[in-house]
């Protein structure tokens, strides 16, 4: 039994109730137990800082097993718990991969041992990810996996691929798609646009994702299994997903925040923390993304956090490794949206919360009694410029290093639990 | 003025700068017949030519260009080729770095890497070619032979011929081209076209007919066979008969029109035998002479200290 915990005066960010509102909020035993009631055991003050309930990270690379001098399950749970994250989704693109129920027990069991940051980890629809034979779907989910997923990857050979969603749909089983079609992104670093084709560099043009999502959509409503395509990030993908949302209900869509808030501009001269897969596309995208957001045809977003070393990262931009670190730089980036007046705080809990939450079936990501209480009080106001150096991850690669963000987590908390900072 | 410390792009060039390199190119032009009169100007200089791509036309334009002026000149031939690639680049640079060298020649087969190497070391770099980036030394060659031909480097029609997605060589002169305010048109089947080039103020027919109308200057890319992960066309037969350059072709151009090739050619592809041969209309051996001379003036400019740069 932990002490209760009264938090008082705090501007409570509900994304529920679509509501934010100065109250308090009672938590025992790990579980929200009251909202505006009376005051029992250690009283925090949260001095009219936003309380929230604590982001569900979609997508980490967590890089153990396998490649620890990059990221550890300890290393990025400390990055987590710095940047609001109180759940990680993990991938299973680890080495080994995480394709058999005995290494995700492993994997889950180090989760536990190495951070106090929620792990909820998907595992590999086929096996060792080469999308030939199906993974155990039915001993992985009784033994923790959230969603299946084939990482950056799609299923090459369509037979297959509909084969095994199947079964993971007889399995009441969620997919996670990467939904870029193989032969038009081979070789590719870049958006097709007049700036790749002036920096000459090999482009995917976006019909690469619309083919991709189009396929991989048609596959799961043949199938009829949970689809979550995990990274939309062009406009033709919005409106693909918008219709589809209307007679489809097992289908979600989510988007990163690196392609909400950046364009292939940003890559100026090759510079490689700017290097993702899907590549951040033109300006014209992100906006309609932002529409997509806004009108809530995108469900969620997250970082798709993937740590690479310097020496992955310090090479040119073609041979360069993609991805970037983002769990301590979601909610700061993620908070610009809310400036620019293109979301409110509630909604924007919602698609980094609340919704992450329901698609995986979880009863976080809420502020309503019964509950648990993985919180964050955070200052939305205190602005700094993110030093890459000060990162908590074990990789620094970070496309905001040296901007100015505003939003600073002063404590999170995991089922009434305080694990950021760490002595108070 | 001229601050450029590096020579990276066309792209960072201004008309100022690109004039001032011409004006002194001109002038090793003339003296290259008495090399002795140039011997001085680089005298115990270190000029290393590092290339991650085999080249031997423009190593040996820049090592001439290099020894005419009087530098000591070191060619390093890096196999790319090695698993570990990418890791050796910057540990290479900061090695060549340590040895103190005066110029740095780079060609590679990434864009953009010389442009990172540039940032990691204190002399001055000269890009040689960067994947399908640029080759600006290839543009001012170019343009310097136009200019001794025809007189003049604006006011002209441009017509670029063949592959153009895999062609660094394009991209510089498209830049150069906007840049003097000529008229650029890009001539090839839409498959060596890239993306969004018309965003360049470039037209663009995939009829080399129509393309040659009312044009000065053709320039003809090399068909880069290797640099081609697919098929991009369906034969060269095929490609010759619509695209490759012949006497009967070349009557849809200007009279007068000249035909250029950054070399080397493939003969009976991008470009009839004969026709190239034709010293009226071919000046490809031109623009070889006309490389020395634009080297050894880029050369000469960026060994200058930057206070004596910059007073030009």
């Amino acid at each position: 039994m932990t002490t209760p915990i009264t938090f008082i005066n705090a501007y409570i960010i509900d994304p529920e109730k679509n509501s934010e509102n100065i109250g308090s909020l009672s938590v025992e035993d790990g579980i929200i137990t009251n909202l505006g009631g009376s005051t029992k055991g250690l009283v925090i003050d949260c001095e009219k800082k936003c309380l929230a309930p604590g982001i569900i990270d979609i997508g980490v690379n967590i890089c153990e097993p396998g490649e620890r001098h990059k990221e550890s399950i300890s290393s990025a749970g400390r990055a987590a718990s710095a940047g609001g994250v109180t759940t990680m989704v993990t991938l299973p693109n680890t080495k080994p991969i995480i394709d058999s129920p005995e290494l995700l027990q492993f994997f889950i069991r180090r989760g536990k041992e190495a951070t106090n940051v929620r792990v909820l980890p998907t595992a590999a629809l086929t096996k060792n990810l080469e999308g030939k034979m199906l993974t155990e779907i039915g001993f992985l989910t009784d033994s923790g996996a959230v969603a299946f997923t084939e990482s950056n990857r799609t299923v090459e050979d369509t037979k297959t691929f509909l084969r095994a969603l199947t079964y993971a749909g007889s399995h009441d089983g969620l997919y996670l798609g990467h939904c870029q079609e193989k032969f038009l992104t081979k070789g590719s670093v870049a958006t097709a646009s007049p700036f790749s084709t002036k920096l000459g560099l090999p482009a995917v043009s976006a019909l690469a994702e619309k083919i991709g999502l189009e396929r991989e959509l048609s596959l799961s409503e043949m199938a009829d299994v949970r689809y979550h395509a995990s990274q939309i990030t062009t406009g033709e993908s919005v409106n693909i997903i918008k219709k589809i949302k209307e007679v489809n209900k097992k289908i979600t869509a989510g988007t990163s925040i690196h392609h909400l808030t950046l364009n292939e501009s940003n890559i100026g001269n090759y510079r490689t923390f700017f290097k993702l897969d899907p590549p951040l596309r033109e300006e014209q995208d992100r906006e309609k993304l932002i529409e997509g957001l806004i009108e809530g045809h995108i469900d969620t977003v997250s970082s798709y956090h993937s740590p690479q070393d310097e020496e992955s990262k310090r090479l040119p931009f073609q041979i360069a490794a993609s991805g970037a670190v983002g769990l301590q730089t979601l909610l700061p980036a993620a908070l610009k949206l809310v400036e620019d007046k293109h979301l409110s705080l509630s909604k924007l809990f919602k698609v980094i919360s609340l919704n992450p939450a329901k698609l995986f079936r979880q009863k976080t990501g809420r502020i309503s009694v019964g509950s648990p209480a993985d919180l964050i009080i955070f200052d939305p106001e205190t602005s700094f410029i993110l030093d890459r150096f000060k990162l908590l991850s074990k990789s620094k690669n970070t496309p905001y290093d040296g901007t100015l963000m505003k939003g600073k987590v002063l404590r999170t908390f995991v089922a009434g639990e305080q694990i950021f900072p760490r002595d108070s | 003025m001229f601050i450029q410390k590096h020579l990276l792009g066309i792209e960072n060039l201004s008309v100022y700068e690109i004039e001032a390199i011409l004006q002194l190119a001109e002038k090793f032009a003339s003296q290259n017949s008495f090399p002795k009169s140039t011997a001085l100007i680089l005298r115990g200089m270190t000029q290393i030519n590092l290339f991650f791509e085999s080249s031997t036309r423009t190593q040996a334009s820049f090592e001439i260009a290099g020894k005419r002026l009087g530098a000591d000149v070191i060619n390093f031939a890096v196999n790319t080729s090695s698993a570990n690639k990418g890791e050796t680049l910057l540990d290479m640079a900061s090695t060549l770095n340590a040895m103190l060298p005066n110029l740095l020649v780079i060609r590679h087969p990434h864009s953009g890497a010389v442009q990172l190497l540039s940032e990691k070391v204190n002399c001055a770099v000269i890009n040689a070619g960067d994947g399908n980036h640029e080759h600006p030394t290839q543009a001012l060659l170019d343009i310097l032979t136009i200019k001794n031909r025809i007189g003049k480097i604006s006011g002209l029609n441009i017509a670029i011929c063949g592959d153009i997605t895999h062609s660094r060589v394009a991209r510089s002169n498209i830049i150069l081209h906007k840049k003097l305010g000529n008229l650029v048109r890009l001539i090839g089947p839409k498959t060596l076209i890239p993306n969004g080039v018309e965003k360049f103020g470039v037209e663009i027919t995939n009829n080399l007919k129509d393309g040659l109308q009312d044009i000065d200057v053709i320039m003809v890319l090399r068909l880069q066979k290797e640099r081609m992960d697919g098929a991009f066309i369906a034969s060269e037969r095929e490609y010759f008969h619509q695209f490759g350059l012949d006497e009967t072709k070349m009557n849809y151009a200007k009279p007068q029109a000249i035909i250029m090739h950054p070399g080397p050619m493939n003969r009976g592809i991008e470009i009839d035998g004969i026709l190239a041969d034709n010293i009226n209309r071919s000046v490809i051996t031109k623009q070889v002479e006309m490389g020395v001379a634009v080297r050894m003036a880029i050369l000469d400019l960026l060994s200058r200290p930057s206070e004596e740069r910059s007073s030009l």
